[in-house]
């Protein structure tokens, strides 16, 4: 089955109820996508498809038939999001990370507080009680400006 | 001068988890693999009468107590856990077989028929007929105190169980090497894994245990790992192969462990002005199925439970009970959140019973360095109970906010608490840990078995390091625990990583130093090659602790902290939404102020969730919402902005003036949210706060 | 995943007709965002074996306005409907609803015809649909047919739907009066509903609660009070047909006396 992973085209062999989480973790070897609980919940699982996010523990791989997925390793290692995640110490254990970023990559470009709340509602983290991602987002932005 | 030390640097593993490049156990994989399940007890109480494999088993690994090499027990403190149940069922979701395939789909497929014979189960620890372990902490005359006190004040807080929710699971993957076996696991402390694989395995094998990069932990990869660990290394000796064993949520919610219920009972004595005469209290947790670490937890929550007061007068009792329920056990804070959830809810309705205002009740009976500890610790000058709270209360104009919210949907309330740092009592002086520091040829290497969990060990430890040694941060390597390489430094527990680990990691550097004789680690490895320092911990001279009668130095030093809380409710349907936490706390030195800011952060929301939103639904003694959508952790809407000061007190035995940190924040957030639903006009004394319970709450 | 994905199989449709085609000649269980499904499969709780994916049929993703009618086509996200002008305009409890389910990527994939196929009593946009008399569009192979919404279940999570249909669209008359709406779920977001209320004020009042009963329920003696009484006779009435039961998340008695409130705030509030 084919379809653009992180700006490639790809073509995998998978069984198309297979999920899409799996599909990246075990057949494309991207295991910077998490599984936290495997029901939509945690948002650990996070990736963009045709450009909004889904939690891919809940997308059968048959749905992203001629898709674009992007990845955490999509955004690259030079991502803003991810030196402002660095600087602002928003991963803690760094399991939710990926997704966190991937969800932060998504929102508009100067976002209020407000819109990062709402933005990773479905973004699950026990370590930094959110707020350090905060400021990672808004300092990411901040530099996007400058 | 430092250099490194009080600057938010860089974190060693900041760039692998922002990129997602950084590997967790289930991201590993090794060459011929094998997949490992757990067939687990579906009774709470009982025995096991037959077990019948209803399954084509070509292909399969089956193991079962009989299959154990060495002793069936995990190794801990008392030792009553058996890896696999023999016959005996003590508690829901219990391992009993072991099942291993290479093909998940049919690991997952095959059917193990247990019958059992079930008897009656033990649910309510107040009618547990037996106590793990009963602890007394007595000062003073008790009985006699409250005889003749002006004003008698009783009262009963209960709390729940609450989960851990790391993100990551409990796994494990353990590999077949030199005859032995390797285990990498996601876990909080490699030794006690160590220990336990050893109990189970004998000592003919060689093993290793190496800890992977861990997605979480709060306690909850403290002991536990033991248990997985060991059904890996089983099936792995038995296969031969490699065998990685991930619990998905709702087997990691409904078999491992979680914070102990508690049901506290005060009485206590005053006078008519409100200075503490009296404190009787008495604590019982609900420790589940096997002792576990519940006599530690115990004492911890005992030692805490007078709060940080003064009273020349007070007896503590605590018990842990048995009940039919998966073991409880280690979770941030350790029993000090149950006990000084009670301790300052009390204070609370001691002041409305007084009528006096409930802030000059705790300044007047706060701990003042000089004062005595109900274990009659004489506190020192690193004591800060007043300074967090009148910065508390300062900070949040506190005394006008509770005026002028008084009658509204808005309530406000405050906590003040202590966290004592390192292990209780002679506790680091029988661990000696260990640490080790190498010389490497640019820099050096620190070698300990303390793990990286989220909350920067390794960026923090570096730190340390640097400035000892007088190095740049960028040359100080830190190694990745493997007991076969790393001092045993203990476990990464009791908020003793920075306090005790990094002090003997500085003596280390210090004398790395002195052996340097002014060259720079490069130029002396160029010209004398590597060499190491090993350094053992030393216990300050003055600590005096009687284990028997529970009274002297618990804690070579104390955290301290006040949380103020405003929350919001809607009477119809009597949601509480906190609106902003204020925390207030000291605790020595920040080395770095960041993570020190995330771990404040991250634990007040943690106790956020604890007081409000959290609720372990037991029936039928297993928990009856083991998922994600279920149990309700804070969500980004449900956690409010908040306010963290951190006060400096140095504490003269720490590395740099550092004390503990990782659990104080846990101990605040439900006492000063539930104060603030007092404040509100709700008699509420137990959490989770849920609405279902406040609904039926009297008014105040 | 806990079901075995060996046993199970999936087809992909390309238009309604061919979907159609395929349900008129085998059961299979339509996918659409499959945040319900999936849950499911994770969970190994559902029996069923054969799929149909569904989500490729881009003439269900539609909002339009007909003859003065919204019609929310069955796979309109939540990310959509709170986008759309129309829905803004009409139906804004809808967005009210939609904002609170889940999380983003929970309104990215979740659609309205599933939330209405799923039949849970917790649905969110049920209690809308029912408050608005609203009117399901179920089409089999070479026939339609018009359900009004408050007919439409049957009992919990049963319906009147053939296993050979599809939700096409879901017909929104228009609506006058005040709209109004509140959820109070397990937290602020990420939420399941514990009790979820609409109501409309206009003529008379409609409200419909989800999360208190095996469907989601129309309260019509309450309106009928409301109607030609006082508030408090209807809060007589109310108790006479809100009987809800205890579960993991919630009491009984909660969501009775949550109902209650709620319902006078509706009529407080919507005066
Ligand atoms: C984390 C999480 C949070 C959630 N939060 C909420 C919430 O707050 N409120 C809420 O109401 N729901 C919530 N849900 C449930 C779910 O997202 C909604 O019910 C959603 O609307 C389902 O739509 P779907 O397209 O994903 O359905 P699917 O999962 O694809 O299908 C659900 C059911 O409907 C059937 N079906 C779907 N489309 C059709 C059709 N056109 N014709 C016939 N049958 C059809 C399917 O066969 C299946 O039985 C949540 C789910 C998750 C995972
Ligand atoms: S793993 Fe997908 S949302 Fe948790
Ligand atoms: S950093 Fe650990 S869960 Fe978010």
């Amino acid at each position: 089955m084919r379809f653009t992973l992180n700006g490639v085209a790809t073509d995998v062999a998978a069984h198309p109820m297979k999920r899409l989480l799996d599909v990246l973790r075990e057949e494309c070897g991207l295991t910077g996508t998490k599984e936290g609980c495997g029901e939509g919940e945690c948002g650990a699982c996070t990736v963009l498809v045709d450009g909004v996010t889904v939690c891919s523990c809940i997308v059968p791989f048959g749905q992203a038939q001629d898709a674009d997925v992007v990845t955490i390793e999509g955004l690259g290692n030079a991502h803003g999001l991810q030196q402002a995640f660095m600087d602002e110490v928003g991963a803690q254990c760094g399991i939710c990370t990926p997704g966190m970023v991937v969800a932060a990559s998504v929102l508009n470009e100067d976002p209020s507080l407000e819109e990062i709340r709402v933005g990773l509602a479905g973004n699950l983290c026990r370590c930094t009680g959110y707020a350090a991602i905060y400021r990672a987002i808004l300092s990411s932005a901040r530099a996007g400006k400058a | 001068m430092t250099t490194a030390v009080g600057q938010s640097v860089s974190r060693k593993d900041g760039i692998g988890k922002a990129t997602g490049a950084t590997k967790y156990a289930d991201d590993l994989h090794f060459p011929g693999m094998l997949f490992g399940r757990t067939i687990r007890s579906t009774i709470p109480c009982g025995r096991v009468k037959s077990i019948r494999m209803d399954f084509d088993t070509s292909g399969f690994t089956i193991v079962d107590y009989r299959d154990i090499p060495h002793r069936n027990v995990v190794a801990l403190i008392d030792e009553d856990q058996p890896y696999l149940v023999e016959t005996e069922v003590r508690h829901m979701a219990e391992a009993i077989v072991l099942l291993a395939h290479e093909d998940r789909e049919k690991l997952l497929g095959a059917n193990v028929v247990i019958e059992y014979e079930e008897a009656e189960p033990v649910f309510d620890p107040e009618r547990s007929p037996h106590s793990f372990k009963d602890i007394t902490i007595e000062k003073g005359d008790v009985e006699d105190a409250l005889a003749s006190a002006e004003i008698v004040v009783e009262g009963t807080y209960r709390t729940g169980h609450q989960e851990h929710v790391y993100i990551e699971t409990n796994g494990v993957i353990a590999v077949p090497e030199h005859g032995g076996i390797a285990l990498y696991g996601s876990l909080q402390c490699p030794f006690y894994a160590y220990k336990a694989l050893r109990s189970v395995l004998g000592n003919d094998h060689p093993l290793r245990v190496i800890q992977t990069e861990t997605g979480g932990g709060f306690g909850g990869k403290e002991e536990y790992p033991s248990m997985i660990a060991g059904h890996a290394a089983l099936l792995a000796v038995k296969s031969g192969r490699p065998v990685k064993i991930i619990y998905d949520r709702v087997e990691d919610m409904v078999a491992t462990t979680k914070r102990h219920p508690s049901i506290v009972r005060h009485r206590t004595g005053l006078t008519r002005e409100g200075r503490l005469v009296a404190m009787d209290v008495d604590v019982i947790l609900d420790g589940g199925a096997y002792s576990t670490l519940s006599a530690v937890v115990l004492s911890r929550g005992c030692i805490h439970a007078a709060g940080p007061y003064r009273c020349d007068n007070v007896k503590i009792f605590g018990r842990a009970m048995f009940t039919n329920t998966p073991p409880n056990g280690a979770f941030r804070g350790f029993g000090a959140p149950q006990t000084e959830f009670a301790m300052e809810v009390h204070m609370e309705r001691i002041a409305e019973q007084l009528g006096m205002d409930s802030l000059t009740l705790r300044e007047m009976n706060a701990l003042r360095p000089g004062d005595m500890t109900a274990t009659s610790q004489v506190l020192k000058q690193d004591a800060s109970a007043l300074e967090c709270l009148q910065e508390a209360v300062r900070r949040t104009d506190y005394r006008r906010k509770r005026e002028e919210l008084k009658g509204t949907n808005r309530g406000i309330g405050l906590a003040l608490f202590y966290h004592g740092a390192g292990f209780t009592g002679a506790g680091e002086q029988r661990l000696a840990s260990k640490a080790r520091l190498d010389l490497t040829a640019t820099g050096a290497r620190i070698m300990v078995a303390s793990t990286e969990i989220g909350q920067g060990t390794r960026t923090m430890h570096a730190q340390i390091v640097s400035d000892a040694l007088g190095v740049p941060y960028e040359t100080i390597e830190v190694a990745q625990p493997d007991t076969s390489v790393v001092a045993d430094s203990g476990p990464t527990v009791a908020s003793r990583t920075c306090m005790v680990v990094g002090k003997i990691l500085e003596r280390c550097a210090l004398e790395m130093k002195e052996r340097l004789e002014g060259m720079t680690p490069a130029q002396y490895h160029a010209k004398h090659g590597a060499f190491s320092i090993v350094k053992e911990h030393i216990q300050p001279e003055w600590m005096r602790w009687d284990d028997d009668n529970y009274q002297g130095d618990a804690y070579a030093t104390y955290a301290w902290g006040c949380d103020v809380a405003e929350v919001e409710i809607d009477r119809d349907t009597y949601e509480v939404r906190p609106v902003k936490v204020t925390a207030v706390q000291e605790f020595g030195r920040p080395i770095h102020p960041a993570l020190a800011m995330g771990q404040i952060e991250g634990g007040t929301v943690q106790g956020l969730g604890y007081a409000l939103l959290e609720h372990v639904v037991m029936k039928n003694g297993a928990m009856a919402n083991p998922t994600l959508t279920n149990y309700t952790i804070p969500t980004t809407l449900d956690t409010p902005e908040l306010d963290i000061v951190m006060l400096e007190n140095h504490y003269d035995g720490g590395p740099f003036g550092a004390k503990g940190l990782g659990e104080l924040p846990m101990d605040g957030p439900a006492p000063a949210v539930v104060n603030a639903i007092r404040h509100l006009g709700l008699d509420l004394r137990d959490i989770p706060a849920i609405p279902e319970t406040l609904i039926a709450c009297a008014s105040l | 995943m806990k079901t075995a994905l060996s046993t199970l199989e999936m087809r992909r449709a390309t238009s309604v007709a061919e979907a159609l085609e395929i349900l008129r000649d085998e059961p299979r269980m339509p996918i659409a965002g499959a945040t319900d499904v999936y849950v499911g499969l994770n969970f190994g709780t559902l029996p069923e074996l054969r799929y149909l994916d569904i989500w490729a049929l881009d003439e269900l993703r539609t909002i339009t306005v007909n003859e003065d009618v919204l019609v929310l086509g069955a796979l309109a996200t939540y990310t959509m409907m709170v986008a759309s002008a129309l829905v803004q305009e009409r139906l804004p409890m809808m967005i009210e609803a939609a904002r609170q389910v889940g999380g983003p990527q929970i309104q990215n994939r979740g659609t309205i015809g599933g939330n209405i196929a799923n039949g849970s009593p917790a649905g969110d946009s049920l209690p809308v649909l029912a408050a608005c008399d609203a009117v399901v569009v179920l089409q089999s192979a070479g026939a339609e047919r018009r359900v009004k919404f408050t007919e439409f279940y049957t009992g919990y999570r049963k319906t009147v739907m053939r296993r050979d249909e599809l939700v096409v669209a879901v017909e929104v008359p228009r609506v006058s009066g005040r709209q109004w709406f509140r959820k109070v779920g397990t937290r602020a977001a990420q939420a399941i509903s514990k009790v979820v209320v609409a109501g409309v004020r206009g003529e008379g009042a409609r409200i419909a609660v989800g999360s208190i009963a095996p469907t989601v329920i129309r309260l019509t003696a309450t309106e009928r009070a409301l109607a030609t009484g006082s508030l408090d006779e209807a809060m007589v009435a109310l108790r006479g047909e809100v009987n809800p039961i205890d579960d993991i998340r919630s009491t009984a008695d909660y969501r009775k006396r949550v109902t209650e409130n709620l319902v006078r705030r509706f009529w407080t509030e919507t005066a």
